[in-house]
């Protein structure tokens, strides 16, 4: 494979050692029994993903994964660790063996997948070819926004954001329709606190 | 959360200024989004995390005065009306549905219709997703009180 001129030891070496560090978070994650630390891991484990897209210079890919794997759902997986124990069961008597070989199997076929890919950052690859270049064309003439990003999310796929923002939109009224609003279980709460059980 | 068992003193102080930093920032990611990294999703994000850090320090009670969950949800359903609605307004103007540059029935070349309609449905994805996220997390935490002390 022929790197793109960017791709020196330098960057190799971050990436290796992000992937490291990635690797051993999941690892952790994977072993531990505290609910408490696995979701601060998981929330380590985005942080570091965001730092490896800044890499791979994916800037927007970063952000949101800063923002919304780092920051909101470490905050609503707390939340909902607050509903239920503190400590996960530990399994016991459960084959190993089976899970093993089907995450290898798994990961062998990845790994031989990824040697007909192109080379990062390669300007002849279909990714970067067709409808990449026509976006980086036409935006400037078309849409009138320098980053070209933006104009692909909001006008060029401006349905398939609209298709995201009414999933998140009905994520939400899910979470509502199946724990309630909110303040009337929070009074709730509070009154069946007050009535002598420790809530 | 008395007075007398404060031991979060220094993280109250040290939040408190960050948390309107936090929501100014948020602001700057989605007015600057046609020119850097971020737009709605992200800034939305933002918004909601400010909110949260604020009800996580101070109690989920204070949290829910000063945001009420009725007022997060509306703006969740009123973000998305505002995005479908920027496709029914070009509809009414005679171009396809989403298509910015119907808007205002500009000339070719013209980027007016481009630039008010992504900056309308940005605003709409910010109040989609903020008013989610924190309809989400005040159904969550609207179901236990406080969170004890030998727990953080």
């Amino acid at each position: 494979m022929t790197g793109y001129e960017g791709a020196n030891l330098a960057i190799a070496l971050i990436n290796v050692v992000l992937l490291g560090l990635l690797f051993v978070s999941a690892i952790a994650i994977a072993r531990m029994r505290s609910l408490f630390a696995i979701v601060m891991l998981s929330g380590i484990y985005s942080l570091i993903s965001a730092t490896w897209f800044v890499a791979l210079d994916a800037v927007d890919v970063a952000f949101t994964e800063a923002a919304v794997g780092a920051g909101i759902s470490t905050a609503l997986l707390l939340g909902a660790m607050l509903l239920t124990s503190r400590t996960a069961k530990p399994e016991k008597g459960k084959s190993t063996i089976i899970p093993l070989f089907v995450v290898i199997a798994t990961g062998c076929m990845l790994v031989y997948a990824t040697i007909d890919l192109p080379a990062f950052g390669d300007p002849d690859s279909p990714a970067n070819t067709y409808v990449g270049t026509d976006y980086i064309e036409r935006t400037p003439q078309e849409i009138g926004v320098p980053n070209i990003v933006t104009a692909v999310l909001a006008s060029y796929r401006g349905f398939d954001t609209l298709g995201e923002v009414g999933v998140v939109f009905s994520a939400a009224l899910a979470v509502i329709l199946l724990l309630g609003f909110g303040e009337r279980s929070l009074s709730a709460t509070i009154g069946r606190k007050k009535g002598g059980r420790d809530g | 959360m008395s007075q007398k068992t404060d031991h979060h003193v220094i993280l109250r102080v040290v939040a408190k200024p960050l948390i309107p930093i936090i929501a100014l920032f948020a602001f700057y990611v989605q007015f600057h989004g046609d020119y850097s990294p971020g737009g709605g999703f992200q800034a939305g994000v933002i918004l909601a995390v400010a909110v949260i850090l604020y009800s996580l320090i101070f109690g989920i009670t204070p949290a829910m005065r000063a945001v009420p969950p009725v007022f997060t949800r509306s703006l969740a359903a009123i973000g998305f009306l505002l995005y479908g609605g920027v496709g029914v307004w070009a509809l009414l103007m005679g171009g396809n549905y989403l298509d910015y540059d119907a808007l205002f029935n500009e000339p070719p070349g013209g980027h007016d219709g481009q630039h008010y309609g992504i900056l309308l449905i940005e605003l709409g994805v910010l109040l989609a997703v903020a008013g989610s996220m924190l309809s989400i997390f005040y159904a969550f935490a609207g179901r236990v009180t406080e969170i004890k002390d030998e727990d953080w």
